[in-house]
This record gives C-alpha cells, structure tokens and sequence, in this order.
C-alpha cells in the first residue's frame, strides 16, 4: 500500500482526465465545441467583405483572426464549460468531489481544463488558418494576442461558473448562455469591429467581457496599439476576471436546488 | 482526547443547523464516537440526519456548535481531515457517461494512499464491472460502487449515509459485513440509516434523531431496554376485558383495547404472557392472533416518535 500523498496538480489532471473522456462522449458538446467555431468564420466571410472595413483601416483578415478566437471562445470556452458544471452539479458529481481532498477551486479548474486546452489548441489552429489564408501576416506583437488569449480563457471559465450557477438544467444552459453569448458576438467586435459602431456605443462596448480579447488580439497582429491603447483592455480584462471569481466563490451552487 | 484506546475520533457539541430559510434541522446535539465503534444515527426521513452528516463530513459550517473529527475542524481544517475521512453520500455523485473501472481511476487520482483500483471493487463485489458505465449500473450496484470509492483511501473515519438503501437483502448482508470488518480493523464508522434492523444488527451505539435532536442513545440493547414488551391478543367470544385477570398483577402497566383486539404493555413479559395463557387455559379458551414480542428497537423508534411528538403538541397547547 502506498502512502502517496496528493497534488493538487495531480488531483486536477485526474478529473481533467475523466472530464475530457465525458467531453469525447457527448456528440452535442462535441459539434458545438468543435464543429461550430470552425465552420462560423467561414460563414462570417462574406459578410466581413461587404463592411467598410478599409476605410477604418482594418482588413477583412484583422476582422476575421479575432473574430474567429472570439467565436471559439464562446462555443469551446464559456459554452460547453457552463453545459459541464451544470451537469456535473446535477448529477451530484460536484457535491462528491467536494467530500475529497479536492479543494473548490481545484475542483472547477481541473473540470475546465480540457475546454481550456480545447480552445487553446483551435484558436492557435484558426490563428494559423487566417494567416494561411485571408492574407494576414506574422503578428507585430505576439505578446499582446498571446495576453489577451490568456485573459480570455479565464475570463469564459469564470463566467461560465457564474452563469452555471443559476442555470439549474443542461437544457436551460442553451438560454442562460444567450445573453453573454450575444453580446459579445455583437457588442464586443466579434462580428462588427467597434470601429464601426458610434463612438458612444463603442466606448460603452469596451467594457464587456471579451471585448479587451478582441481588441489585444487585432493589435498583436496589427501592431498598432500604443502601450497606453493596452492599458484599458487590459484593465477590463483583469475586472471581469475578478468579478468573476469573487461572484463564483459568492454565489456558486455546488448542489442541485431541491 | 486518548485514553487506553478510548480516543474519540468524532465529538459533536451542541451542534446547530439552521438553513437560509429559517428552518433548524438540527437542534442542538452532541454525541462522540470512539476508535473502532460502529456508530448509527437513527431517523425518519426529515428528522436531521444527512443535515448532521454533512456538518461531520465538513461540507459546510455548522450554525452554532463544534464538530472535531480526530481532533480537526473538517470544515475549517479541509486539508487536514479530508486524507484521513471517507465518505459515503446518500446519493450518486458519479458522472453516468464514465465506466466503473475510469470512476474508480478518477478517484484513486484524488485521494492519498489510494488501495489498487482493483482490490476497491473486489471489496465490494464490482470486479467484472470495471467496463460498465455508470448508468447501466442498478441502483444497488450504484451504492456498492460509493462505498468502494469512499474506501479507496482507507480511510480511519468512514461516513456513511443510507449505505444499504436500494440494495437487496443478500447485498445488504454483504455490506453490514464488510462494514463490521472494517470495524474490527480500527476504522471508526458513522453511517444513517433508517432500517431500524441494520442499526440494531450492526452498531456498537446508536442514537435516534427526531426532528432535530437526540430522543434516545445508547447501545442497541440500553435503547430498546428502556421500552416495555408487548402482548396482543383477540378477546375469545362472549369474554369482556372485565373478565381478563387484573392487569396489574400480571405486571401489565398499560394496555389498549381496539375492537376485539387487546394490546397490553409489561416490562416483567414472562409472567405478564404466563398469567395470561394460565387463565386461557383454566377458562378453556382461544387466544387468536395472540402476538408476544419482546421490546425491540423498532418499538422503542416508534414510542420515541410518538412521545417526542406529543410533547410537543402538549407544549403547544400550554404556549396557545
């Protein structure tokens, strides 16, 4: 018998193990986090062609990168985490890591962690594909893209927990979702750069969750934010994550509602 | 804490629970269970048991009192107790996707010092399982595999909620018998159940929750020796209660008569059964559906829960 004691790494990569053998199990995660995000930006092209990008000085490619990272963002990410911790919840399997030597937030860490390198990996994938084919050329700035990146990923795993905290089933995920997942797609320059927004919207819009992801990925391509244009982005990005991870440690149901 | 192996691994004192809504299910008990005791918490569905369990396992604060689990606060002192504790949920808590044998693994991954994943599931007859998924499992087999989970990391203090709940007799049989192996191998056992034979057949002491606080604690036998025997019988036709022989001198000290049915409580059941059946015998008549029984833990469960009640009517009544 072996006294062996645990890690808390180790006790993560044991959930994220069984976490992702659940994720290759479950068709309906499976297309949305994988077959969505890579097939939108395709879609999306078009469109992007008939804005007046050019004249804010954007090319279709500098619309079409961080849209792409946003886009799998949102269905790896924040999506298929929310649909995971609420069944997770329900079936009672977040109640029974809980009486282990898990902590908490090793607990929702280890059963995000094969989303995380999910989108991880299809963002370093759709980054490659832009580069490939919509004529986008070396970022300028990796740091900023790869920061922003960094940034978006905690930001979706913390407000996922939120979201799945007054989500109370697997179907009703498809509705809680919406709201985060629209205004993004529309407020944070996913679909419509800001650029082309009104000024008083547009600076109401950068203060939504992605949109400092948005911003900081176009400008590691473009190279063309100063180091006060990264200040701001950076700032939001920080607040949102802190929100939430102060509203998951307030507000999060380990349990069903009974 | 230790003397002479008395060490008491659990100690509850003064122990509250009250929920967001107001509702206080746990009112304010205490109790301790030594190294190497198998301790049961008796209780109607709703009478506080898996609110008390919870507190003892750590998964949330108590609203007032203190809970030590060898020694430690096992909810402030997480990190601590949770090595040394094993538990046993009253339901599920296994993703239904997974098999056996990846649940099993997931766990071993999360615990120190966890047994083979293999001689977990043979502990409690689950080996050919191992590539099943969960949800084809039946309710029983469900149960066995909490209990191989919450023995993974040979645990020294064993919580177990409603362990036998859905499992068949011989699988409730099996279970009793590796919990009084693991006993009589020095882990302390706390389990709730609401079958009062598995309390009475295997706890070392037992106490019976009702609404909230302890009616009654003891060894199975000081709990049920606090109760009077029983004897019913019907009257023989044409008899009247009036003919009976005087109750008292058989040593009857309380009875009931239900239609023809005569239900008669003594704490002395040899002479009270024998001065009944002599004077059947002299009158020359049958006593049908004639029942003698002992006073067992049920009898003392249900006069707990009738008197506690009826208490608590009558202070009521006063308080209005």
């Amino acid at each position: 018998m072996s006294t062996a004691i645990t890690t808390p790494a180790g006790r993560m990569a044991a959930l994220a193990r069984a976490e992702l053998t659940l994720f290759g199990r479950s068709r309906g995660t499976l297309v949305a986090a994988l077959f969505v995000p890579l097939t939108l930006p395709f879609a999306m092209r078009s469109a992007v062609e008939e804005m007046d990008v050019k004249d804010v000085g954007l090319s279709v490619g500098l619309v079409m990168l961080p849209a792409s990272i946003g886009f799998s963002l949102l269905f790896a990410v924040y999506s298929s985490l929310v649909g995971v911790f609420t069944a997770r919840r329900e079936e009672l399997v977040l109640k029974r890591l809980r009486t282990g030597e898990l902590r908490d937030a090793e607990i929702l860490a280890g059963a995000a962690l094969p989303a995380v390198v999910m989108g991880l990996v299809q963002c370093v994938l759709l980054a490659v594909g832009c580069m490939a084919l919509l004529d986008v050329g070396a970022p300028s700035a990796p740091h900023l893209a790869v920061i922003g990146l960094l940034l978006g990923l905690a930001a979706c795993v913390s407000l996922a927990a939120l979201t799945a905290s007054f989500t109370r089933t697997v179907e009703s995920a498809q509705v809680t979702t919406l709201p985060m997942m629209m205004i993004t797609m529309l407020g944070s320059g996913v679909i419509v750069p800001l650029e082309l927004l009104p000024d008083r919207l547009a600076s109401v819009c950068e203060l939504l969750p992605l949109t400092p992801v948005i911003t900081l990925v176009r400008g590691g391509w473009s190279g063309d934010l100063s180091a006060y244009e990264t200040l701001g982005p950076l700032v939001t990005a920080l607040a949102w994550i802190v929100i939430g991870v102060f509203a998951v440690r307030r507000w999060f149901r380990w349990e069903p509602r009974r | 804490m230790e003397t002479n192996g008395q060490e008491h691994v659990i100690e509850v004192t003064d122990l509250r629970r009250v929920y967001g809504g107001g509702f206080e299910a746990v009112c304010g008990i205490g109790f301790s269970v030594r190294r190497g005791e198998i301790f049961a918490l008796l209780g109607t569905n709703g009478a506080g048991k898996t609110s008390t369990v919870e507190l003892l396992e750590g998964l949330a604060p108590p609203t007032s009192g203190q809970v030590r689990i060898l020694g430690r606060d096992p909810y402030a002192e997480r990190a601590a107790v949770r090595p040394r504790t094993g538990v046993m949920l009253q339901e599920g808590g296994f993703p239904s996707e997974l098999t056996v044998g990846e649940t099993t693994r997931m766990w071993a991954g999360c615990v120190s010092g966890a047994r083979p994943e293999q001689e977990a599931l043979a502990l409690v007859g689950l080996t050919g399982k191992a590539g099943v998924r969960v949800k084809q499992l039946s309710g029983g087999e469900r149960r066995r595999l909490d209990l191989a989970l919450a023995l993974l990391g040979n645990p020294e203090v064993l919580f177990l909620d409603e362990p036998t709940t859905g499992l068949d007799a011989e699988g409730r049989r099996d279970t009793w018998n590796l919990v009084r192996a693991l006993r009589d191998g020095g882990t302390t056992v706390l389990l709730t159940t609401h079958y009062l034979e598995e309390a009475e057949s295997l706890a070392d002491r037992l106490a019976i929750l009702h609404e909230g606080r302890i009616a009654a604690t003891g060894t199975p036998a000081e709990v049920t020796a606090a109760q009077p025997s029983r004897i019913s019988f019907e009257l023989p036709e044409g008899y009247f209660p009036g003919d009976l022989p005087p109750l008292d001198r058989l040593g009857v000290s309380g009875h009931e008569v239900e239609g023809r049915l005569v239900k008669l409580r003594t704490r002395e059941l040899q002479r009270a059964a024998t001065g009944l059946l002599v004077w059947a015998e002299r009158a020359g008549v049958e006593l049908r559906r004639l029942d003698v029984r002992s006073a067992s833990l049920e009898e003392a469960f249900l006069g707990i829960a009738r008197d506690v009640s009826e208490k608590a009517s009558a202070v009521e009544e006063r308080v209005a």
